[in-house]
């Protein structure tokens, strides 16, 4: 059923197809699209949010492709559309796996019926992540077949494999691109029409209710099947050996993964590499492990260095091998200090280790470059989050307080001069972490910040948890009606869905009441001496009190008429510059000066202003 | 022959739309074509690099360092950030303007546009410096500046595209109303560089 052999596939290959210049992300949506996907769900994540939206943007209305409120629920819906034999694929970003493993662990054991891949997008760096977590590793974990390819071509390709896979097991499984398969752009060839997938229907059985007994047999079937699947990927055309002329001769060895294996290819490619003997060994399924393939890799060599990113996965799948059949091959990588244990690679890393391991010359040193500007990520010029947290910040001035964050555009609210964010562990922690710190420490006055979106993904149960146990804090929402840092997605208190529909806005002052937090005020935070009298008499409460701050974020609203300074009344303060920290004013000529094409309009700067220098809008 | 192009600006300032039609343009040739961008955590402000890569023989997303035949700077100390991708006696195509990023206002870090040009100067094959701002108010928008780049990197004559491949491009990607005034920035871009070559541009500076 694999890449090959089966029918879709043999489309792709030999059938009418067309040129497209296309992102990672764009090519898993086409892919699955291609490959008759009936169902699609998720959560936006850095660097996974595109696919989905590809999917909507190019929907002919046979897909239903939902925004779930948060990962474990995008995994459950789709686990019930793949009972009813739907192909589905359902996209998160690694971290928000760690938010589906509830489901994605038992579902392992269940199984499914329609063919369902989860997208676990990694992000090496880590770019724009908590974590680097591996999900190669998960994908061990939870005995999941996982897909990673190397190119946004090989993704395209490996979306109908990772289905047929699916089906032909009754299990879900994983592709796992990084940031550079999905945020890379390529010329590619993709077919020029889907597929259709059938969906048969759900019967009933008592397979699809899971019980310690039926737990017992499956695990011993799950353990069954994993080295026939790793058997079955040996052969599977995207891992691969590559070796030159006389192959006997050659005694070491390269074994790659995902992009490593693209800088590794334009390592050797160099004409510095020309001339090289080496094995080189491509792995695009890391688990299960195709065991046989590596060991015709590791047969005549005496040493292996493995380029790969994240977790020494493929290195330790090596050292079994070599364990496990007395080989005596040295296996080097990151359990070997060769290869760097956190961060991205890149073609100079890469070639960096290889040009050691193999003898040739070290790559140029980069020449020295004057000092340049650093350019941390700011809150946008008209950020109504910097009102929000400038009003919290004055109205607790000369009190003791905490401010703890959470994962979103306002945790650019750490930054100075604003200095907002004390905490930020995870999506919904705030609220949660705010807590925590109010029983060990009462006599601080103790915040949560937390955006709309996050508040319906995992805020409501830290909010249930702060009323029920008495927590005395003050929850801070900021809704800017978006879900901001990811690019704008629709959640449940905007009414918009991805079908196009809309429906009954989710209201958050209403979810607080029903939870019993009384008296939510929703304040325009661009009114600085309201929106800080709001915080005052909020944080006087005793018990869980809580504050809607509503504005919507610039990138959905038209610009307000900008800001100007009058230079005969601006003393040269900096008070805007340093209290604030917005992007569009800088010192010009000892003077402060709004950048026209930046400023907002939003107005705080002229109310922080002592002389009354800033002046514009209607 | 493989090409590599770096495109280094400002989050904003239109870098990514320019590789994207120097990629169309490309592929409209039946190039092979790769792009990667390496984007901070903000939309606006943080440093953007566009990596644009043509041809047979490209593996990475991102183009290797001592690799690029040009650099487009969208701004002077972007540009500098980048010179390692450039290759020996690669070309340098950049924008005068200096952004200063909000740090820069808040104190902890200055510098001089001048400055950084000199040092593109003495580090690059060739220079070509261009007035962004003013092509951009002679067109009407800010937002033009990308095109303009991309005039004056074909005129500096590394781009292996011709205008004519560039202008259809930006008649495929970009929407109906600002063809025109894109049209009028790609020639203009072009132009400055031109003036510059027969030593007529340098006296902004």
């Amino acid at each position: 059923m694999l890449y090959g052999q089966s029918e879709s596939i043999f489309v792709l290959r030999e059938g009418i197809v067309m040129q497209k210049f296309l992102m990672g992300n764009e090519a898993i949506a086409w892919g699955a699209i291609h490959a008759g996907v009936n169902l699609v769900c998720g959560y936006p994540g850095t660097p996974s949010t595109e696919i989905l939206e590809t999917v909507a943007k190019n929907n002919d209305g046979s897909i239903y492709v939902e925004w779930s409120v948060n990962e474990k629920a995008a995994l459950e819906v789709a686990a019930g559309a793949s009972y009813a034999g739907a192909r589905t694929l359902v996209t998160m970003k690694q971290v928000g796996l760690n938010v589906a493993s509830d489901p994605l662990m038992s579902l392992a054991y269940v199984g499914i019926n329609g063919g369902m891949v989860v997208v676990t997008a990694d992000d090496p760096g880590p770019i724009s992540s908590q974590t680097e977590q591996d999900t190669r590793h998960f994908a061990q974990f939870a005995k999941i077949p996982v897909f990673d390819p190397s190119s946004p071509e090989e993704a395209y390709a490996m979306m109908a494999d990772a289905f047929a896979l699916s089906e032909k097991y009754g299990i879900p499984v994983f592709l796992r691109p990084t940031t550079r398969i999905c945020h890379g752009c390529a010329s590619m060839e993709i077919a020029d029409r889907k597929t259709p997938h059938k969906i048969e229907g759900f019967e009933k059985d008592p397979k699809w209710t899971i019980f310690p007994g039926l737990s017992y047999q499956n695990h011993k079937q799950i353990e069954a099947r994993t080295p026939v699947i790793g058997s079955e990927f040996s052969s599977y055309p995207f891992n691969h050996i590559s070796c030159g002329d006389h192959p006997e001769k050659v005694t070491k060895g390269i074994a790659a993964g995902g992009v490593s294996y693209e800088y590794t290819r334009e390592t050797l490619g160099r004409s510095d590499a020309s001339g090289t003997r080496v094995k080189v060994m491509k792995i695009a399924t890391p688990h299960p492990f195709p065991e046989k393939l590596a060991l015709e890799f590791l047969d005549g060599l005496t040493e292996v260095m493995v380029i790969e990113e994240l977790d020494p996965v493929i290195e330790r799948e090596l050292l079994i091998l070599c364990g496990k059949f007395h080989l005596t091959v040295t296996i080097r990588g990151k359990l070997t200090g060769d290869v760097q244990n956190a961060g991205e690679n890149s073609v100079e890393s890469v070639q960096t280790v290889l040009h050691k391991y193999l003898g040739l010359p070290a790559p140029d040193r980069d020449e020295e470059l004057p000092k340049l500007p650093v350019r941390p990520p700011v809150l946008c010029a008209g950020c109504p989050h910097r009102a929000s947290f400038y009003a919290v910040k004055q109205a607790m001035k000369g009190r003791k307080a905490v401010f703890s964050g959470d994962i979103g555009c306002y945790t650019l609210g750490n930054a100075k001069p604003l200095d907002m964010v004390d905490t930020c562990l995870c999506m919904g922690a705030g609220i949660t972490i705010a807590q925590g710190l109010g029983h060990v420490e009462p006599d601080v006055k103790h915040f949560a910040f937390i955006g709309d979106s996050t508040f319906f993904a995992s805020g409501i149960t830290g909010v249930v948890n702060a009323v029920y146990n008495q927590a005395d804090i003050t929850i801070i929402i900021l809704d800017n009606s978006t879900t901001a840092m990811t690019g704008h997605q629709p959640h449940p208190g905007t009414g918009k869905t991805m079908m196009g529909n809309i429906s009954d806005k989710i209201s958050i002052p209403a979810i607080l009441e029903a939870i019993g937090v009384k008296d939510v005020p929703a304040i325009n935070p661009m009114n600085l001496a309201i929106a800080t009298e709001a915080v005052e008499k909020a944080a006087a409460a005793k018990g869980v009190s809580a504050i809607i701050f509503k504005y919507p974020c610039i990138a959905v609203t038209k610009p307000l008429p900008a800001f100007k300074i009058n230079r005969d009344d601006c003393t040269g303060c900096k008070i805007c510059i340093s209290e604030l920290g917005c992007p569009a004013i800088s010192m010009n000529d000892m003077k402060a000066y709004i950048d026209p094409s930046l400023c907002y309009g939003c107005s705080i700067c002229a109310q922080v202003c002592p002389c009354k220098a800033i002046k514009g809008g209607r | 022959m493989d090409m590599n192009f770096i495109l280094a600006g400002v989050g904003g300032q239109g870098t990514i739309l320019a590789s994207k039609l120097l990629a169309q343009a490309a592929m409209a040739k039946g190039l092979r074509v790769r792009t990667a961008e390496t984007i901070g955590m903000a939309q606006r402000g943080g440093c953007v690099v566009s990596h644009v890569r043509i041809g047979e023989n490209v593996h990475s997303p991102m183009v290797p360092k001592h690799s690029a035949g040009l650099i487009i700077g969208f701004e002077p100390a972007e540009a500098v950030r980048c010179l390692p991708f450039l290759k020996k006696g690669g070309v340098v195509v950049v924008c005068s303007k200096a952004i200063r990023p909000v740090t820069s206002s808040l104190g902890d870090s200055s510098y001089e546009a001048a400055a950084m040009i000199s040092f593109l100067e003495t580090n690059s094959g060739k220079l070509i410096v261009i007035d962004g701002d003013k092509i951009c108010s002679d067109c009407g928008s800010p937002k033009v500046l990308n095109v303009a780049l991309l005039g004056a990197a074909f005129a500096s004559g590394d781009l292996g595209l011709s205008i004519d491949e560039i202008g259809a491009a930006i008649r495929e990607r970009v929407s109906a109303a600002y063809i025109e005034m894109n049209q009028k920035a790609l020639a203009a871009g072009a132009r400055a560089a031109e003036a510059q070559a027969s030593g007529n541009g340098r006296n902004f500076l």
